[in-house]
C-alpha cells in the first residue's frame, strides 16, 4: 500500500510542483545584490584598510617615532628610522616604511601609538601596479592622511567611547 | 512570368522574413528573458547594465560572438564541422512554416503539418549527432551519443502524445487541430482538459527533446564541458545557440497549438462584448492570444531550469521509456473511447 502510495505521489508530480512553488517564491523576493562600483555596502566605523599617518591641526606631524608600532607589528610590515629633526631638534621619523604586502590589517599598530598617528583608515579600494610599489612611505602615508583626515576623525569619534 | 516569379519567390520569401526576424529577436529577447528570470529566482539581479534593465544584452553578446574567430579542432571533419551547425539551425526555422499564428496568419496550411513537425524536429538531432562526431572531441562525441539516445527516446513518448490529438482533432493540420478546439465552454473546450496527462507528458518530452534543464545532459557543463559544441567557438557557436533556442520557443507554441487551444480565446462562449475592432481579440481570439500561452510555456522552461537539478543519465531513460511511454500509450485507447463513444464534442470550427 504505501509503495503504491508512493508510485501515486511521484506519478502526480506532487514534490516537483512543491519545488517549483518555492522558486516561484523566490522570484518576487527582494534581490541581494550589490550593484558594486554604483552602491557599496555600509562600512563599520572599525574597517581596517589603508594605512594613514595623521597631523595635529596645525599642521604638524603627530608621530614622535616611539617605534612600538615597529615593535608591536605582528608581519614586520614597519620599518621606522629616526633622528632629530634639523629645524628644532625634536625626535621624528626619517622613514617610516609599511610593506603592504606584509601587513595583516590587525591594527595592533593604530593600538600601540601613544599619539594616534598612524591609523587604519576605511579605505580598501586600492591597488598597485608594480611590486615595487606596494611599500608606501613616509609621504605617501602623510599624504593620504591629509586628504582624509575628516573621514579619519569622524571615525575616530564615533568609536571613542569604546576604546 | 514576372506575375509568377512575385507569387511564387517574392511574396513566399517575405512571409519568411516576415517569420524569422521576429524569430531571432524573439530567441535573444528570450536568452535575456532567461538570465532575468533564474536571477530573480537566485535572488540576484540578473543583466542590467547593457541597455535600459540591460535590455541589449543579448544583442552585445550575440556581436561579441560573431566578431570571434570559428576555430577549427584539429583532425576535426572540416565540411561536418562547419555544416552541423547549419543542420540544426535549418530544421529548428523550417519547422514554422506550418505554426498557425491566427485563423489567417499561416505559412504554410500543410495537410500534413503534424507529420512535417515530426518530420522537422527529429531532423534537429542530426545537426548535434554530426557536430560531436565532426569535432574529434571525446567530450563533444560523449554529449552527441547522450542528446541523441534521449531525443530518440522522448520522440515516442511525444509521438504518442500526438497521436492522442490527433484521435481528437481528427485532422492532421494544425489549423484544423485549434479549430477543433473552439466551442461554448471556454478555455475547457481544449484538448489540454481530456488529454490532461498527455499534456503533461507532451511538455515535459519537449523539455527532453530540446535537450533543456532538468534533461539536460548532453550539455552536463559538471561532467563533459558543453557537450556536443564544446569545440564550436564565435558564430558557430551562435547558430547552435539560436537553433537550441528557436526550438524551445517552437515546443511552446507547439504546445499551445495542440493542447491549449492555439489563437482562440480562453473566454470564447462565455462573454462576448460589441467593442471597438482592436480590442475584440480578447473574446475572439487572435495572435496574441497564443503568443501570450506560448510565452507562458517558455516561461516553464527557465522555471524548470531554475528549479530543477540535472537528472542522472539512467533516470532520464527509465522515466522515458517506463514511465511516460507507457502512459502515453494508455492515454491513446483513452483518447480513442473519448472520441468513440462521443463523450469530448470537437468543434469543426471556421
Amino acid at each position: 500500500m504505501k509503495r503504491v502510495t508512493s508510485y501515486l505521489k511521484s506519478l502526480l508530480l506532487l514534490e516537483l510542483l512543491q519545488g517549483m512553488g518555492l522558486t516561484m517564491r523566490y522570484l518576487f523576493k527582494p534581490k541581494y545584490t550589490m550593484r558594486y562600483p554604483i552602491e557599496h555596502i555600509p562600512k563599520s566605523n572599525r574597517f581596517r584598510g589603508l594605512h594613514a599617518l595623521r597631523r595635529y591641526a596645525n599642521g604638524e606631524e603627530r608621530c614622535i617615532a616611539c617605534k612600538l608600532c615597529e615593535a608591536v607589528c605582528p608581519a614586520l610590515a614597519i620599518t621606522i628610522d629616526s633622528a632629530p629633526r634639523e629645524s628644532d631638534g625634536q625626535r621624528r621619523t626619517t622613514r617610516y616604511d609599511i610593506d603592504l604586502f606584509k601587513c595583516i590589517y590587525c591594527g595592533f599598530c593604530e593600538e600601540s601609538c601613544p599619539v594616534d598617528s598612524i591609523v587604519e583608515t576605511s579605505i580598501h579600494e586600492y591597488h598597485f601596479e608594480q611590486r615595487s610599489e606596494s611599500v608606501v612611505t613616509k609621504t605617501q602615508l602623510l599624504a593620504i592622511g591629509d586628504r582624509f583626515e575628516q573621514q579619519i576623525a569622524a571615525d575616530r569619534a564615533q568609536d571613542a567611547a569604546y576604546r | 512570368m514576372a506575375d509568377l516569379l512575385i507569387h511564387q519567390l517574392l511574396i513566399p520569401i517575405v512571409y519568411i522574413v516576415a517569420i524569422v526576424l521576429p524569430l531571432v529577436i524573439a530567441v535573444a529577447m528570450f536568452v535575456y528573458w532567461e538570465r532575468k528570470v533564474i536571477g530573480w529566482m537566485h535572488v540576484r539581479l540578473g543583466p542590467n547594465t547593457i541597455g535600459p534593465f540591460g535590455l541589449l544584452q543579448a544583442f552585445a553578446d550575440v556581436v561579441k560572438l560573431l566578431i570571434k574567430e570559428v576555430i577549427l579542432p584539429t583532425n576535426a571533419n572540416r565540411f561536418l564541422y562547419y555544416m552541423a551547425p547549419l543542420l540544426a539551425l535549418i530544421p529548428a526555422l523550417a519547422a514554422w512554416a506550418v505554426v498557425p499564428f491566427s485563423s489567417r496568419m499561416v505559412l504554410s496550411n500543410a495537410n500534413a503539418g503534424v507529420l512535417y513537425l515530426l518530420a522537422m524536429t527529429s531532423l534537429g538531432v542530426y545537426g548535434i549527432i554530426l557536430a560531436g562526431w565532426a569535432s574529434n572531441s571525446r567530450y563533444a562525441l560523449l554529449g552527441a551519443m547522450r542528446s541523441a539516445a534521449q531525443v530518440i527516446s522522448y520522440e515516442l513518448a511525444m509521438g504518442l502524445c500526438l497521436v492522442c490529438v490527433l484521435v481528437l482533432a481528427g485532422s492532421l493540420n494544425l489549423s484544423d487541430i485549434v479549430n477543433a478546439q473552439a466551442g461554448s465552454k471556454g478555455l475547457f473546450d481544449w484538448f489540454w482538459l481530456p488529454l490532461l496527462p498527455v499534456f503533461v507528458i507532451y511538455f515535459i518530452s519537449g523539455v527532453a527533446e530540446t535537450n533543456r534543464a532538468p534533461f539536460d545532459v548532453a550539455e552536463g557543463e559538471s561532467e563533459i564541458v558543453a557537450g556536443f559544441h564544446v569545440e564550436y567557438s564565435g558564430s558557430a557557436f551562435a547558430i547552435f545557440f539560436l537553433a537550441e533556442y528557436a526550438n524551445m520557443i517552437l515546443v511552446s507554441f507547439l504546445a499551445s497549438i495542440l493542447f491549449m487551444g492555439g489563437w482562440l480565446s480562453p473566454l470564447q462562449g462565455w462573454i462576448h462584448i460589441d467593442a471597438p475592432g482592436w480590442i475584440n481579440w480578447i473574446w475572439t481570439g487572435g495572435f496574441i492570444w497564443l503568443f501570450i500561452k506560448a510565452f507562458l510555456f517558455a516561461f516553464m522552461f527557465l522555471w524548470f531550469r531554475a528549479t530543477f537539478p540535472r537528472y542522472r543519465y539512467d533516470q532520464i531513460m527509465r522515466l522515458g521509456w517506463k514511465v511516460l511511454i507507457p502512459i502515453a500509450i494508455v492515454w491513446v485507447l483513452v483518447a480513442g473511447c473519448l472520441k468513440y463513444f462521443g463523450w469530448v464534442v470537437t468543434g469543426t470550427g471556421g
